[in-house]
C-alpha cells in the first residue's frame, strides 16, 4: 500500500530538503508579516489593508524556549493510543527578521537536554505520523532543528 | 466614588471532583451569595452567567440556566464566555449594568464541572481555530505553554526549580487554611521536585489541576447598598477586560506563533502588564496602595511573572520578592491568600468570580486564620485565552 504524504495543515510549508519553508503571508501596504498565514485582511490596526502576498519566512531563527510534552495530547492530535507515548520537544523559535516567535517540534532524537535559549536552530520538513483511522496517510509538518545536529 | 459598585454577598460551591453538573455548583454557589448579602432572589433584578462551554446549550446559556434553577422571577439576564476571563466579563457586565441604571441589584454566577486531565479544544474537525489548530498540529497542551515561560525565565532571569516550588509551598500553606479549597493540605519543596515530569521544567505540582467548583457575587450600587443598611460594603472599584495591543509579542496561549513586530512597535507594556495597568487607572491607585492580591497561577511560575505583570516588583525581580517573603502571609504583599489555583484548580468560569470571593473575605475582615491585617485594597489578575483580559480592584 503506497502511502500519502499530506500536510498537515495546507499551504503553511512548501519545498523540499534545503528548500524548505514555512509560508506565512505579507501586506502590501504596511509590510507586516503573519503566521499563520493571514489571507483575508491585514492585521495591523494602523493600516487600512493591503494585498496579502504569500512569503517563506526565515529558514534559520533562535531558541526563544524550549519544552517537550511527557503526556500524550488529548485529541485533535494525531496518534495511536494502541502504541506506547514517545514524548516530543517542543521548541519556540525566534525569527530575526520577521521579528516574530514560531512554534514547532524539534526533529525527533532532540531532547530537552540537547536544547538552550538562544542556540541556532533551522527548519526542515518533519512527519507528525500516521493518520491512526486511515494509515495510508502520513501527515508531514516542520521541524526545527538545532544548526550543527545531524539529522 | 462614581464608578464604585457595592459587593453585598459572596458565596461558593467547594471545589473538588464531585462528580456533579454545574448548575447544581451554581446553584450552591448564588444561594450563599444571596443568603451572605440577606437579600431575597426574587429582588435580584438581573442575572449574569458566565458560560461553562462544556455543558452544552445550558452552559452556553449559564445566566439563564441559573435563574431557571433558582426559580424564574422575570430578571435581566445575560450570559458571557470569556475563557477564563469568562467571571471578569460577567462581573463586568453585572457593574455596567449598575452604573448605567439598568439594574439595582445584580446576581454574578460561574461554575464548572471540569473533565479529567489535559483541557482540549471542542469536538469536530477546525482548522480555522487557534486552539483546535495547536492540538492538531503541535500537541502543544495548556502545560506546554506554561513551561516554556518557566524556561524561559530560568534563561533570562536566573530562576531555578526550586523557587518554582517555592510557590506551590507558600499557596498549598494558604490553602490549608481555606476551607472552600481543594487541597487543603501543606506540600514541602521536595514533594514537588519527586512529582513527574509533565512538561520540562514543569512538575505535576507545579501545574494547576482541573476542578468542579463555581463562585458568585452579588452587587448592587451603592444607593441599593445604602438602602439595605449595609454601611460599609467592600467596593469593586474597577474591572479591566482590556484586549492585547498589535503587535503581541509575547508567546500567548493558544497561539503557534506571536505577532511579527516589523510593521508596528510593540506598546510600551505586554499585554498582562497592559490588563493590570488599565485596572490601576481606572481605580486610581498604585501597586503600592494593594494590601494583597489573587493571581492566576495556572503554574508556579507563572505567579511569579505575575509580580511582575502587577508592578509588585521590577521585571526580573519576583523570584527575590517570593524569596524575601513578601507575598507571603505577614509579608508586605500577600499574594493569593486563597491558596490560588494551585489549591483550587481550574473551573474556568468561576475562579474570576472566586477571586473576587476571596479579596472581600479580606477586605472585610472575615478570612479567618489567613487574614491579611487591616487589608483596605486588594487586586485579582488572570488572562482569558484569545486575548481576554481580565482584572478587578476591590477596596474598603
Ligand atoms: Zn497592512
Amino acid at each position: 500500500m503506497s502511502r500519502v504524504r499530506t500536510p498537515v495543515v495546507t499551504r503553511w510549508f512548501d519545498g523540499e530538503e534545503e528548500d524548505f519553508r514555512l509560508l506565512g503571508t505579507r501586506c502590501a501596504r504596511c509590510a507586516a508579516v503573519f503566521f499563520p498565514r493571514e489571507d483575508a485582511f491585514c492585521r495591523n490596526p494602523g493600516c487600512s489593508g493591503g494585498e496579502l502576498v504569500e512569503v517563506a519566512l526565515s529558514r534559520r531563527g533562535r531558541v526563544w524556549s524550549y519544552t517537550d510534552g511527557r503526556y500524550r495530547p488529548p485529541a485533535p492530535y494525531l496518534s495511536d493510543p494502541e502504541l506506547p507515548w514517545e514524548p516530543y520537544t517542543l521548541i519556540a523559535a525566534e525569527l530575526a527578521a520577521e521579528r516574530m516567535v514560531v512554534l514547532g517540534q524539534a526533529v525527533p532524537g532532540v531532547t530537552v537536554a540537547d536544547l538552550k535559549v538562544g542556540m541556532e536552530v533551522e527548519v526542515v520538513p518533519g512527519v507528525l505520523g500516521a493518520d491512526p483511522e486511515n494509515p495510508s496517510t502520513t501527515w508531514t509538518t516542520w521541524n526545527w532543528r538545532p544548526v550543527g545536529v545531524p539529522a | 466614588m462614581t464608578g464604585d459598585v457595592a459587593v453585598l454577598g459572596v458565596g461558593m460551591h467547594p471545589w473538588g471532583k464531585w462528580g456533579r453538573g454545574f448548575v447544581e455548583y451554581g446553584t450552591v454557589a448564588a444561594r450563599a451569595a444571596l443568603a451572605d448579602a440577606g437579600v431575597d432572589w426574587r429582588d435580584v433584578t438581573s442575572v449574569v452567567g458566565a458560560d461553562t462551554v462544556r455543558g452544552g446549550y445550558p452552559g452556553y446559556v449559564a445566566g439563564a440556566t441559573f435563574a431557571k434553577a433558582l426559580g424564574w422571577q422575570g430578571a435581566r439576564v445575560a450570559s458571557v464566555y470569556a475563557a477564563c476571563a469568562s467571571g471578569a466579563q460577567a462581573i463586568g457586565t453585572a457593574r455596567a449594568q449598575l452604573l448605567a441604571g439598568l439594574a439595582d441589584v445584580v446576581l454574578v454566577v460561574g461554575a464548572d464541572a471540569a473533565p479529567k486531565g489535559f483541557f482540549r479544544p471542542a469536538g469536530g474537525d477546525r482548522p480555522d481555530d487557534p486552539d483546535w489548530l495547536r492540538f492538531r498540529v503541535l500537541g502543544a497542551t495548556n502545560p506546554a505553554y506554561f513551561a516554556l515561560y518557566a524556561r524561559r525565565r530560568m534563561a533570562v532571569h536566573g530562576e531555578t526549580l526550586e523557587d518554582f516550588a517555592q510557590v506551590k509551598v507558600k499557596n498549598a500553606a494558604l490553602g490549608a487554611l481555606n476551607p472552600h479549597a481543594r487541597y487543603r493540605t501543606a506540600v514541602t519543596p521536595e514533594e514537588v521536585a519527586g512529582s513527574a515530569v509533565v512538561a520540562d521544567p514543569l512538575r505535576l505540582l507545579d501545574i494547576c489541576a482541573t476542578s468542579d467548583g463555581a463562585a458568585a457575587l452579588v452587587l448592587s450600587t451603592l444607593e441599593y447598598a445604602r438602602r439595605h443598611s449595609t454601611a460599609a460594603p467592600v467596593r469593586i472599584r474597577a474591572v479591566s477586560t482590556v484586549t492585547p495591543t498589535y503587535p503581541n509579542t509575547v508567546l500567548d496561549l493558544p497561539d503557534i506563533a506571536t505577532d511579527s513586530a516589523v510593521a508596528a512597535r510593540p506598546a510600551e507594556r505586554a499585554f498582562r502588564a497592559s490588563v493590570a495597568h488599565a485596572a490601576y487607572e481606572e481605580a486610581g491607585i498604585g501597586p503600592d496602595d494593594l494590601s494583597l492580591a489573587e493571581v492566576y497561577d495556572l503554574s508556579t511560575a507563572l505567579e511569579l511573572q505575575w509580580y511582575e505583570d502587577l508592578g509588585l516588583c521590577g521585571e526580573g525581580e519576583g523570584a527575590k520578592l517570593l524569596r524575601d517573603g513578601a507575598t507571603t502571609l505577614g509579608g508586605r504583599i500577600p499574594v493569593n491568600t486563597s491558596g490560588g489555583l494551585a489549591s483550587f484548580g481550574e473551573a474556568v468560569p468561576a475562579q474570576a468570580i472566586a477571586q473576587v470571593c476571596e479579596l472581600t473575605w479580606q477586605l472585610r475582615g472575615a478570612a479567618g486564620a489567613r487574614q491579611v491585617e487591616g487589608a483596605r485594597a486588594g487586586i485579582t489578575a488572570n488572562q482569558g485565552l484569545f486575548g481576554h483580559g481580565s482584572s478587578v480592584v476591590a477596596v474598603r
